[in-house]
């Protein structure tokens, strides 16, 4: 660990990958908070496979492979494909998912067969390209490093211009509609931006896994914050952080393909999100509803003890935990929520079975039968 | 049989046997599920065979749908959190099973003969040269063997629980108050699905999978109405890709299962303009004619409505129309001289009023609507 | 005469279907007036091309006199609350801000001012407490309410609402009518698509029934009938009939 941590300091190449994959990681978490949230989690991965034949052709047609030009032919055809999709199910009866099956699957499929064609020309210098399927974050030099800084920079920049506008149209467009702004136009914004964080990953991570880098930051971050700011910022967190230690881990290991590596980093987040985020979380969702279940308790042996006691002349009239036992409402003897309720003071035990309420008690008794039978709701 | 008529027909065998179970992914709206599966089925495949140490053994293909059933099931357990929506489940579970699988293959590369190319491309091309042999007899490819197997499984099954499906496909909710049990089918489909996917996957990859599965059904579908056209259609249009896909790679020296990918996307394109009825071409033909009919029926319309009324006087004038409808003069002019000529309508100057023709026609339109 | 709300022979169609034919509509201004009719009627439809979100067919639609375009910021909605996703990470205030994105235009960010003024509608539908609370934390009611309070702080003169009493509870019923009731006192125009037709007549002053196309509109005592209805709600007689049936007693 110390050794990776001088090594990243001091070695250039390191230095280079780790601040690619984390500008990579903040774009494409930010823009994944989006997709998140208009439920296009699955059009990132329709969209990156889309972009392959764009990097082939760009290729074909220039013979370079200056990271400005392959990105520029991915963003095109990964546009192209986001478009088709909107046209098909807008114009027929084909169906969101159908489409994006078939634009995925097709311009993948398409970008293969002009690979392996620019594979079997004899002449050609396309060593490389490959990489553009698992991702190669070794391959990261300095210019690219800044490629993507200046386009992650200009996509976050139009985030924060038009962040009011964007969080309206993805919690309702409608309503953005009627207040004149126009929402087809900001849609194709916010796909475009889409595309663009997309595509400046491909390098490093590779078309086939790019979908999860969008989409698994997000969804962690999702569970820990219910604001979308705070979301949007943690998602890039997430994103910069399984794209450097993705990337890092899989430059020191041999043979270790950078996307998969990121995706699993990134699914050890989401993972350790769903079970542990506070509030959504499933264990801390398991330990309040054992909570809730505990009050409930209380507050039942607690108006039982109160309804025994008012058909005697003192509230504070003692009872025995086996009438309660039978009388309570909630299954289970009542022994342990007594002990709970002499803890809270609200009961005290008399002898050994008998149990009277505390004047705290009689009172939180009132409070809670009035809470159940009057009151607003 | 020749090495290119063999793999044609592994190819066709492929294809056809990815359309029958799509059709019902592509009706039920699932259709990503078949990307999901097709990458999920990885990791079971790389762990069979690490327990097996055979790619031919049948533990690869129970590994495979083992995989695939896993993916469903962890996507319905994360939907069930209610902390993830379910494209979203899809979206994180596939991509994470098939990282395991790639990583598993690029750290143990000596030790498995599957190489991550052939994951994503599949290895059609060298499929004549992997044969089953039975007593020095020669059965035929193994491919071939294969995926005849699972493609008489997918026949079987669809045969025996055609109405079911139908059921699932077209009406869930019925299904599943008639007591049939849609959740048990859903999981024996996804089951199939993910069996389809791993035979069809060392032929054409992961990927392209995809598009076998997804894209001839969904032509099928501008073309066809019933279930069972739409699986004949969808079962031909797989052929007819897989075949012109293996000539358009061969001529141009490329992949075959992506040329076969390439040429399902060129047929769908291809239906998605120009089919009867549905197509692009079609609708926007009929929306130029139906503007005219439209605009007839409005008028009829607008005229009953308004007829016997006190300000009929007025709404039905010529000049309104155009005001009222936002009619530009020669669309008012056309529909007005159909209408008449339909024997609609009666013109007496400026004033248009009903025949009894017309007003029948009013009325049978609205009871249409 | 000058109609808050005025549908000139409105038709609207989906690709080729059409859902709404030659609809006329006019409302008085000051008017509290319940769009009723069958799901599929096209109620919907009716508010959104109303409100420019879907481009008509044909006809016109013209608020206080001049196109909805020209009047936007006399204008508020309150869409089906069903047609957005709850568990969006905002809070109830963030919400009702919204109602004020209109106002600021491009690019700016509500400040103090319009949180307070967020603040002030929320306390009109007594949410004032919730301010804070998570969106999805709140029950059908109250995410109804939030919509109001979106809707009021848009501070309009014509509201349009979509199913506002869908699967609220009755203290929030009581709420809504009373509102409904405090904006017509203060002379505005409201339209709520409504499906309750037993309470059409205790809550509101106009009707219209739609069925794709008008079958009739005006004061609720005059085309309230059992007739128009039968006409609206086609085969379903039985229902309209025994609703006739309850509404004599
Ligand atoms: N975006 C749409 N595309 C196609 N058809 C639609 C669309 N929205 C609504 N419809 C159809 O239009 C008809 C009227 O819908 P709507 O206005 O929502 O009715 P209501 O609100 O009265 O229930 C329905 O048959 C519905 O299926
Ligand atoms: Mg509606």
């Amino acid at each position: 660990m110390i050794d990776l941590l001088t090594n990243l300091f001091s070695d250039y190449t390191l230095r280079t990958v780790a601040l690619g994959s984390a500008l990579l990681g903040i774009t494409a978490g930010s823009l994944g908070g989006f997709a998140l949230l208009r439920r296009q989690s699955l059009l990132g991965d329709a969209i990156s496979h889309a972009a392959l034949p764009g990097i082939a052709i760009a290729f074909l047609l220039t013979g370079s492979k200056a990271p400005l030009v392959l990105i520029l032919g991915a963003g095109i055809a990964g546009w192209i494909g986001a478009a088709l999709i909107s046209v098909v199910t807008t114009q027929t009866r084909i169906k969101y998912d159908s489409a994006l099956g078939i634009m995925l699957s097709v311009f993948f499929g398409f970008g293969l067969v002009l690979l392996t064609y620019i594979q079997r020309q004899p002449d050609a210098n396309q060593a490389g390209l490959n990489s553009f399927l698992f991702g190669q974050a070794a391959a990261l030099i300095e210019q690219d490093v800044f490629l993507i800084f200046v386009i992650g920079s200009v996509v976050i920049l139009l985030i924060a211009l038009f962040w009011k506008e964007f969080k309206l149209l993805s919690f309702d467009s409608d309503f953005l509609g009627t207040l004149g702004y126009p929402i087809r136009t900001l849609d194709y914004l916010l796909t475009t931006l889409f595309v663009v964080a997309i595509v400046i990953g491909l390098q490093t991570v590779g078309v086939v896994l790019m979908s999860a880098m969008i989409i698994a930051p997000a969804a962690a971050a999702r569970q820990w914050t219910d604001r979308l700011g705070l979301m949007i910022f943690l998602a890039g967190i997430f994103g910069a952080f399984s794209g450097v230690g993705g990337a890092l881990t899989s430059s020191l290991i041999p043979a270790l393909p950078t996307g998969p590596t990121i995706v699993l980093i990134v699914s050890a987040i989401v993972l350790i999100s769903l079970l542990f985020a506070p509030n959504r979380g499933l264990v801390f969702r398991r330990v309040r509803d054992w909570q809730a279940g505990k009050r409930l308790r209380v507050d039942a042996v607690l108006v039982d003890l109160y309804t025994l006691a008012s058909q005697h002349s003192s509230a504070e009239y003692p009872h025995s935990e086996r009438v309660l036992d039978v009388m309570s409402s909630i299954s289970g003897p009542a022994h342990q929520t007594l002990k709970v309720l002499k803890d809270l003071d609200l009961a005290i035990p008399i002898d050994s079975t008998h149990w009277s309420l505390t004047p705290e008690g009689v009172l939180r008794a009132e409070r809670v039968i009035e809470r159940q039978f009057g009151g607003d709701s | 049989m020749s090495a290119s008529l063999e793999i044609q027909l592994i190819a066709v065998v492929v294809a056809v046997t990815c359309a029958l179970p799509g059709v019902f992914l592509v009706l039920q709206r699932m259709s990503m599920m078949s990307d999901a599966i097709s990458h999920a089925i990885l990791p079971g495949i790389v762990i069979a065979f690490f327990i097996t140490g055979n790619l031919s053994s049948p533990w690869i293909i129970l590994g495979a749908a083992a995989g695939g059933l896993l993916t469903v099931a962890l996507v319905e357990v994360l939907r069930k959190t209610g902390l993830l929506k379910e494209d979203a489940a899809i979206g994180i579970v596939f991509p994470a099973l098939f990282s395991v699988g790639v990583i598993l293959i690029a750290q143990y590369a000596g030790d498995v003969h599957l190489d991550i190319d052939a994951v994503l491309l599949g290895e059609l091309a060298f499929a004549p040269f992997d044969r089953i042999t039975m007593g020095g007899m020669d059965l035929g490819p193994r491919a071939l063997l294969v995926m005849g197997v699972i493609l008489v499984v997918n026949v079987v099954f669809i045969s025996v629980f055609f109405k079911e499906l139908k059921l699932i496909s077209f009406d869930r909710a019925l299904a599943g108050a008639l007591g049939f049990a849609p959740a048990l089918l859903h999981y024996v489909l996804m089951g199939l699905v993910s069996v389809t996917a791993v035979g069809a996957f060392d032929a054409v990859g992961s990927i392209l999978v995809v598009a076998l599965m997804v894209a001839p059904p969904a032509s099928a579908y501008l073309l066809t109405d019933g279930l069972k056209p739409m699986i004949v259609v969808s079962v031909v249009i797989g052929a007819v890709s897989a075949v012109a896909g293996y000539w358009v790679a061969h001529w141009l020296d490329a992949s075959i299962a992506g040329a076969m990918a390439s040429m399902s996307g060129v047929l769908f394109l291809s239906i998605l303009i120009l089919a009867p009825h549905r197509g692009l071409w079609s609708v926007q033909k009929r929306r130029s004619n139906q503007a005219l009919l439209f605009g007839r029926k409005m008028l009829v319309i607008h005229l009953y409505n308004h007829e016997g009324l006190p300000e009929a006087q007025h709404e039905c004038r010529m000049d309104h129309l155009e005001d009222h409808l936002r009619w530009d003069h020669a669309f008012a002019s056309r529909a007005i001289r159909s209408s008449l000529q339909n024997d609609y309508i009666l013109q007496q100057g400026p004033h248009l009023s009903l025949t009894e023709t017309g007003r029948k026609y009013a009325r049978s339109s609205l009871v249409e609507l | 005469m000058d109609y808050a709300i005025d549908i000139r022979d409105l038709t609207v169609a989906y690709r080729e279907k059409p859902v709404l034919w030659d609809v006329d509509l006019q409302v008085p201004p000051g008017v509290l007036i319940a769009i009723v009719g069958p799901n599929g009627a096209g109620k919907t439809s009716l508010i959104k091309s109303s409100l420019g979100l879907i481009k008509p067919a044909a006809g016109s639609v013209l608020i206080h006199g001049r196109p909805y375009s020209e009047q936007r910021s006399t204008v508020a909605y309150v869409p089906q609350r069903g047609s957005v996703d709850w568990d969006f990470p905002t809070n109830v205030l963030d919400v009702v801000t919204m109602g004020l994105y209109g106002r600021l235009g491009w690019f700016k960010r509500p400040g103090k001012s319009e949180r307070i003024e967020a603040l002030k509608s929320l306390a009109q539908v007594g949410m004032e407490e919730y301010a804070t609370r998570q969106i999805s934390q709140l029950s059908g009611g109250q995410q109804q309410r939030v919509f109001l309070a979106r809707a009021l702080v848009q501070d309009a003169n014509v509201y349009f609402m979509d199913e506002p009493f869908q699967g609220v509870d009755a203290t929030t019923e009581r709420a809504i009518v009373e509102l409904l009731q405090n904006l017509r006192k203060q002379g505005k125009t409201v339209a709520v698509v409504h499906h309750d037709l037993q309470t059409v007549p205790e809550y509101f002053d106009h009707v219209m029934l739609l069925n794709v196309r008008r079958i009739a509109s005006g004061p609720v005592e005059e085309v309230f009938t059992e007739d128009n209805l039968r006409t609206t709600y086609g085969g379903r007689v039985a229902f309209v009939s025994a609703l006739s049936a309850a509404r004599k007693q």
